[in-house]
Parts: C-alpha cells; structure tokens; sequence
C-alpha cells in the first residue's frame, strides 16, 4: 500500500500549494477538495478506513459545500480575480514563505534527528473507535455536540439582518 | 501490509500545516484565510490518525473527530462573521476592518 | 436609660451609614436623617426627665463601652461621661440639629446630592456628639476631627464650583493649626499624667502642678486653648468661618453657628479644671475673647453679603463666651452658647428662606422691602435678632448677656475694660444686625419673592423663634459642673446700661438705615477706608497670605524642578512615554499582522521545545 499514500501525498502537496496561490476563489475551494480528498486516500493506505470515511463526508462533503455556498451567496465575481491578482505580487510571499520555513525547519530536526523508530501499522476499524467514543471518551462526544450547539446559535445569530432591516422583511434571507 | 514509516507522515503533515499557515499569512481576502485555516486543521488531524494507524490506538481518531468537530463549527461562524464583515465593511479585505488600532 | 447613652451618639452614626450604603430618595433620605437625630433628642430628654431633671447633687454618668488601646500605660477606652455640662450640650445639639435637619428637608430639595447631604449631616451630628460625650481626650480629638472633616465636607459641598473646595480647604488647614496646637497640649498631659481620661487630668494636675510647676499648667492650658481658638474661628485663626458660608445655608446654621464653633467653648469649659490653675491661661481666653467681639463686631458692620454678616456675628458672640471663660464665668458662657445656639440657627435659617425665594440673592443690598413678601422670615428675623441684640426682657439673649457682662465687672485688675469692650460689642451687635433688618425688609423693594409655605420650613423657624425669646428662663443643669462659687455680687444698674446700650443700638440703626439712607452713605463715603479695612476683617486674610502662602507657593513651585526631579523621575516618565508609544505601533489593527505574531510565537516555542 506504499504507492497510493505517496502518490496520494504527492497530490496533497501540490494541490494545497495552488489552494494557498490561486486567485480565483472557487478554484481555490476546489483544489482544497481535491487536498482533501487525497488526504482520505493517505488515512485508507494508514488502515484507517473509518477516518477516510469520515474527511470525505464531513470535510470534503460538508464544510467545502458550505464555504461555496457562501462564496456564491457573496456573489462578487470577476472583480474579486482582479483583486486577487493585485494583492498577490511576489512581493508579499517573502516573509510569509520565510516564517514557514522557520516553523518547518525545528519539525524536521524533530523529526529525523532522533533514533530511528521501526514502522508499524495497525488496521484501527469503526467498531473500536465506537467502542472508544462509548467507553472512556464518552464526554468528548457531549463536548463536541455542546460545541457544535454553541457554534450553530452563534453562526444563526451573527449571520442574522441588522435589527433596522429586520423589520421590513424584504425577501433577503 | 507494509507499513509506512510515522516520520512520514508526520512530515506530511508538517508540510501542509505549514502552507497553511504561509497561507493565512499572505492571503488578503478572508475567504482564503479561513480556507488556508482548514488546511492547517486538516493537517492536525493527520498526524492524529496517522499516531493512532501507528500505535494501533483508536484515541488518535477519537481526537480526529473532536478536530473535525472544531473545524464545523468554526466554519460555520468564521463565515457567519464574513457575511456581516461584508454586510458592514462591502469587502471581504482583511486589512480593511482594522478600526481596534492604536 | 442611662444605660442607652451610647445611643446617642451612635443613632446618627447609622443613619450616616444607612445613607451611604444604598441609594436614597429624597423621602427616605430625609426620613432616615432626621429620624437619627430626633430619637437622639428624645433619647437625652428623657435622661433628662428620668434622673427628675439632673437636680443639684446628681452624681455624673460613665459608660464605658470598650478600651480603644493601650500602649505602655495610656489606656483610653471608648466611654461616656454625662453630666450636667454634657447633657446640655447633647440637648442642643440634638434638639437645634434635629431642628435644621427638618429644615434642609425644605432647603435642599431637589438638590442632587440629597442623600449625600444628610449622610454627612448624620456624620458631623455623631461626631458631635462623641466630642461632648467623650469621658477622655483622646475621644474627644476622635470627635474634634469628625467635625472638623464633616466640615470640610459640607462646606464643600456643591464641589462642581472650584470656589467651594478653595473654601473647604481654607477652613480645614486653618482648623488645623489649632489642632496641631491641642494635639502637643494632649501629648504634654499624657506624658506627664499617663492617662487622658479628662477627670483623672484635672484632678492630678490640681495635685501636681502647683507652686514651680504652675507653668506647666499654663503650658498646657495654652495650647488647649490654641485648639479652642481654630476650632470656634477666634483671633487669630478666625479667617475661615466667613469663607466657610459657600456651604448650604442650614449647614451654616448648624456647624458654623451652633455647634461645632462651640466645640472650642466646650472644651475650655470641661477642661476648666485645669484653667483655674493659670491665671494667665485665663486672661488670654478673656482678651482673645475680647479682641475678637470687638473686631469681628466692626467687620459685621460693613458687610454686604447676608451670610457674611451672619458669620461674622458668629465670631464675635464665641469672642463673648471665650471671654465669660476667662473670667471664669464658667455656667455664664455655656449658657450664652445655648441662647446663641437658639437665635443664630434662627437668623441662619431665616436668612437660608430670604436667599431661597430671592432665587440665590445673597447682597443686602439687592433686597428691600420684603417684609411683606416674606413675613414669616420677617419675624424670625425680628425675633432672632432682638436676642441677638439682647433687648431688655423678653429676649433669651438679654439674660446670656447680661450674665457675662456682670461677671467681666467684678474682675479685679482689668475688669473694667472688658467690661467697655463687652459693652461696646453690645452695641455695635444691635447696630449691625438691626441694620441687617431695615435693609433687608424695609424700604425700597428691589426684587420680589415669594415664601415657600412648607411645614419643613415654617416649624423650625417657630420652635427656634420661641426659644429664642423664651429660653432665657432655661436654666442649664450646670451648678455641679463647676463648683466654682460663681454668683457674685448683683449689680443691679448693668442690666440696666445694658438695656440702654441695646436700645441705643436699634436706635441709631433705625436712624441711619431706615429714616436718613443717605445720611449712611455719605458717612460711608467719608470712612471709605476704614470700612475696607474693617470689611476685610481688618487684614487678617492679606496678612496670611504675604506670611505664610505665597512663601509656602513659591516653595513648592521651586520644587518642582529641583534636581531628583530631573535626574530620576523624568527619565523614567520619558521612559515609560517612549515604550508606550512604541508598544501601540504594535496595535495596528490589522488581523494578519497579530497572526504573523502568533506564528513568530510559534516558531519560538516549537524551536526552544525542539532543542531543549
């Protein structure tokens, strides 16, 4: 199963780079997909089905469908590429690019500057995280629905009209 | 199977956190920010999964789900937020709505 | 109801507290703020009542509550003494108190700071209270403070106008002098006693300084009495009582006349123990007493503002009870303080109407005529100042006065000329208030008023104007206080002269200032100067300034700049500016500015985790 993760991470990279330096949104969002999606091929090839299941659906599925219905719902069109195009000179991309380097640099030390560990897979299937979630993690479960609970009432309330255009009700929700 | 060395991974996800935040840190419009903030969570939750394919432990996925949690939501209201930025400010340029200075 | 006298003085003190714990309306605010001190009042007239009215023979009351502190043998406790002396002063105070309470429930209102007025009012009342109640000096310096600060505060009350501070401020720091002065006086008696409790003082000091340590006593008593003089505004601390009227008219009436410039009276007459030991402490009270009848009469005379005149006939009538205690008159002067407690709370109060339907019109001279626009303040006036000028008979005055114009005569050596300058005090007083009177409500009329009809206003004014002509015949339960033999020989043509004087007094004031106006200026022209002089309290205020504040400002201003200024302090207030400034650069607003600083953070604490 060696091929498809490093191919699938070969996509990943490529694909995150044009997310972060494309100027047209949507295509951006796209290729944010396709990351993710490669991603949840990486999670297969590890044995964790049940994780790749789960970043097609909800992160792939959910969170990029919404990010796009907002961007069409702002609906700002050919003047947003221009922009786009303006606000990314090469210029801006120095110290930026130089900071994620720094950050990068202590990871890879990190990393590859201890003893070499031998590698190991384990298949981790659906039915032992449930048995985790059920077991010893139940309260995580209750904190992630009060967290998605608070997240939803303060989403509904800032997405809300100003009080004055409340009133008149005009067609625009 | 064979398995794939953790450094690996953990290199991956490195890699993209760190475009992530290159990411953040250039982008103007918000929309990109808050889509280069996913890469960043994305990132987090690999190296979460790939612990737990390593260590065999399903703790790693268990935090995998809280990730994914935490980024819904936060998605949700980031782009609650961009709406009303756009409402009031009619732009979604980033160094635009910078009225808390001095 | 012995047993309750700690109430008297601690009723007031929750009322104070009640009024600043919690917000008020204006009803309950007034409620709570006479109610204290009304029940005090009818708590100290039925110990009154109780002991069959503190007959001859009454043994005195202490109450101790706990001992305050102790250290290295001075234990004063936080105890009560009541007798005759204390019971009168509690009674005017709570009963003239409760009186102007009732009354600033008509003058202060609408006032914002209502509740704020009573709590202080409350404060000073208690702090009154503990002063004339205290069984040790350590007390009553408690008290003496309370009063001087509750004050500052009153007098300073409508603190918006900087005016009003200046005036606060003066009649604190000056107040103050005296204080330091009675507070070495307390440290003197201490040491040499090893207690402050004020019986156990005087009865060791009868014993111990006698013969060569008499000069001690005089010390002593001297610097009481420099306290006594900056609390009661006499010579030479009287600068601050005519400044002292930008306070509320009702808070002039209660401090400024009845009360707390009694404080002084009060303390030389307790201490009196101690006084009969030096002749020459005595004869200073009776020539302080004296010079500042005098000076303060003639100053009175050329003022024009209503309250000013008021203020300085404050001075002047404390200048005749300082001077009944120095002739040793001792009953004499607590009895004027109470006549003068009654008359000038009365003419204050009345004063307080007259400037309130005038719409704040405080000059004399802007008035006239009102007699029968304001008739009720009218007859307060007639009333108040009838006694104020002892006319013959019918007024509370005539008999104070009388009394200590009897006991200056018989003073051997310079009896006599206490005698004249008490005398003629006597009939400055009547000119200046009866001129008072004519300018005010008769002739001309200049501007129209209109008289509140309040009950709040109406009553206090009758009570005060009743005892004013009456209270002569109140007898104050004093015979046991000072055993002194004090009835002398009755002469019985100075009551007579004194009349005369008093009627002489209305008279020419009723020539110059209601039959012949112009007579009056032009006398005024001729005497330009000497009615400046006299006007500005013969200099007292320009003296103390080129003696003690432009020296004392002119320091300060020198110090400002001197060298630990420049060297230490400014370079790290110019420190302090700079990394302000660059710290608010870092401030700019602009969201992906803060996250490139979180991710510098970052950087670092990944970095330092990595290679430590």
């Amino acid at each position: 199963m060696t091929l498809p993760y490093y191919a699938a991470a070969l996509v990943a990279l490529v694909a995150t780079l044009r997310v972060i330096t494309c100027v047209n949104a949507v295509h951006a969002l796209l290729y944010l997909v396709v990351s993710l999606l490669s991603v949840a091929v990486i999670f297969y090839s590890l044995g964790a089905h049940f994780a790749a299941a789960r970043e097609i659906i909800i992160y792939a599925g959910a969170i990029m469908v919404l990010f796009l219905f907002v961007l069409m719902m702002l609906n700002i069109g050919e003047a947003a590429v221009e922009q786009e195009r303006n606000w990314l000179s090469p210029g801006v991309w120095r110290g930026p690019a130089l900071l994620a380097l720094l950050l990068l640099l202590p990871l890879v030390y990190a990393l590859f500057g201890g003893e070499e560990v031998e590698a190991r897979g384990h298949v981790v299937d659906a039915k032992s995280v449930g048995m985790a979630l059920f077991g010893p993690y139940i309260l995580v479960v209750e904190l992630a629905s009060l967290l998605l609970l608070a997240g939803m009432a303060g989403a509904w309330h800032l997405a809300q009209d100003p009080p004055d255009e409340r009133e008149r009700g005009e067609g625009g929700r | 199977m064979n398995a794939i060395p953790l450094e690996h991974s953990l290199l991956l996800a490195s890699i993209l956190f760190c475009m992530g935040l290159a990411g953040v840190l250039v982008r103007r419009n918000i929309i990109f920010i808050l889509m280069s903030l996913e890469i960043m969570f994305n990132a987090a939750g690999l190296a979460f999964v790939a612990g737990a394919a390593h260590w065999g432990q399903p703790d790693g996925q268990v935090m995998f789900l809280l990730i994914l949690t935490l980024a819904a939501a936060e998605v949700a209201v980031g782009l609650a937020i961009v709406l009303q930025v756009f409402r009031s400010f009619h732009t979604v340029d980033a160094d635009a709505v910078s009225e808390l200075q001095g | 109801m012995l047993n309750l006298l700690w109430m008297i003085p601690v009723l007031p003190l929750a009322g104070f507290l009640l009024l600043v714990l919690m917000p008020h309306g204006e009803r309950r605010a007034a409620l709570i703020g006479c109610g204290s001190v009304g029940i005090a009042f009818l708590l100290a007239v039925g110990i009154f009542v109780q002991s069959g009215g503190w007959a001859p023979g009454s043994m005195a009351a202490t109450q101790t509550l706990w001992t305050w502190f102790e250290v290295e043998g001075l234990r004063p406790g936080i105890g009560f003494y009541l007798d005759g002396l204390s019971l009168t002063m509690t009674g005017i105070i709570t009963g003239v108190g409760f009186l102007i309470h009732v009354y600033s429930a008509y003058y202060m209102h609408g006032d914002a700071g209502f509740a704020r007025y009573f709590a202080w009012l409350n404060l000073f009342v208690s702090a009154m209270l503990v002063l004339v109640l205290a069984d040790n000096l350590v007390l009553l310096y408690l008290g003496w403070e309370g009063v001087g600060l509750c004050s500052y505060l009153l007098i300073g009350f409508w603190y918006r106008n900087p005016e009003n501070g200046y005036a606060a401020r003066k009649a604190f720091v000056v107040t103050r002098v005296g204080d330091t002065s009675m507070a070495i006086g307390l440290f003197l008696l201490a040491t040499h006693f090893g207690t402050l409790d004020i019986q156990a003082v005087q009865a060791a000091a009868a014993r111990d300084w006698t013969g060569e340590e008499r000069w001690l006593a005089t010390l002593a008593a001297l610097l009481l009495l420099g306290g006594a003089v900056g609390k009661s505004a006499q010579l030479p601390l009287q600068t601050w009582l005519p400044d002292a009227m930008a306070g509320p008219t009702p808070v002039s009436a209660l401090i400024h006349a009845a009360t707390m410039v009694t404080a002084g009276v009060y303390l030389i007459a307790r201490m009196h123990g101690l006084y009969l030991l030096s002749p020459t402490a005595l004869t200073c009270v009776a020539v302080v007493g004296a010079a500042t009848l005098l000076l303060a009469g003639c100053t009175a005379l050329c003022q024009r503002d209503i309250k000013r005149i008021l203020a300085w006939s404050t001075v002047s009538q404390i200048g005749y009870m300082f001077l009944a205690l120095g002739v040793g008159a001792w009953s004499a002067a607590i009895f004027h303080l109470m006549t003068h407690a009654f008359f000038k709370a009365l003419l204050f109060m009345a004063a307080g109407t007259v400037i309130h339907s005038l719409h704040e019109e405080q000059d004399i001279f802007n008035m006239g005529g009102l007699r029968r626009d304001l008739p009720f303040a009218y007859f307060s006036f007639l009333a108040g100042g009838a006694s104020l000028a002892a006319l013959p008979l019918v007024t509370a005055g005539f008999y104070s006065k009388d009394a200590i114009l009897l006991a200056t005569w018989d003073v051997p050596w310079i009896g006599w000329l206490l005698w004249l300058v008490a005398m003629a005090g006597a009939l400055i007083t009547a000119v200046y208030i009866f001129r008072l009177i004519f300018i005010v409500f008769h002739g001309e009329k200049q501007k129209s008023g209109h008289e509140h009809a309040g009950l709040e206003m109406r009553i206090p004014l009758a009570v005060l104007g009743v005892l004013a002509l009456v209270g002569g015949f109140i007898r104050p339960p004093l015979d046991d206080v000072f055993l002194v033999a004090e009835a002398a020989a009755h002469h019985a043509w100075i009551p007579v002269l004194a009349s005369l004087v008093s009627i002489l007094g209305v008279g020419i004031a009723w020539h110059f200032f209601l039959r012949h106006p112009a007579r009056a200026l032009a006398v005024a022209d001729q005497y330009a100067g000497l009615g400046r002089f006299w006007g500005s309290g013969w200099g007292f205020d320009a003296l103390y300034d080129r003696l003690f504040v432009n020296p004392f400002v002119a320091l300060a201003r020198a110090s400002r700049r001197d060298l630990a200024d420049r060297l230490l302090w400014n370079p790290v207030a110019a420190l302090s500016r700079l990394s302000h400034e660059l710290l608010s650069r870092t401030q700019n607003g602009q969201m992906r500015w803060y996250a490139g600083g979180i991710a510098v953070g970052c950087v670092l604490v990944v970095t330092g985790s990595v290679m430590l």
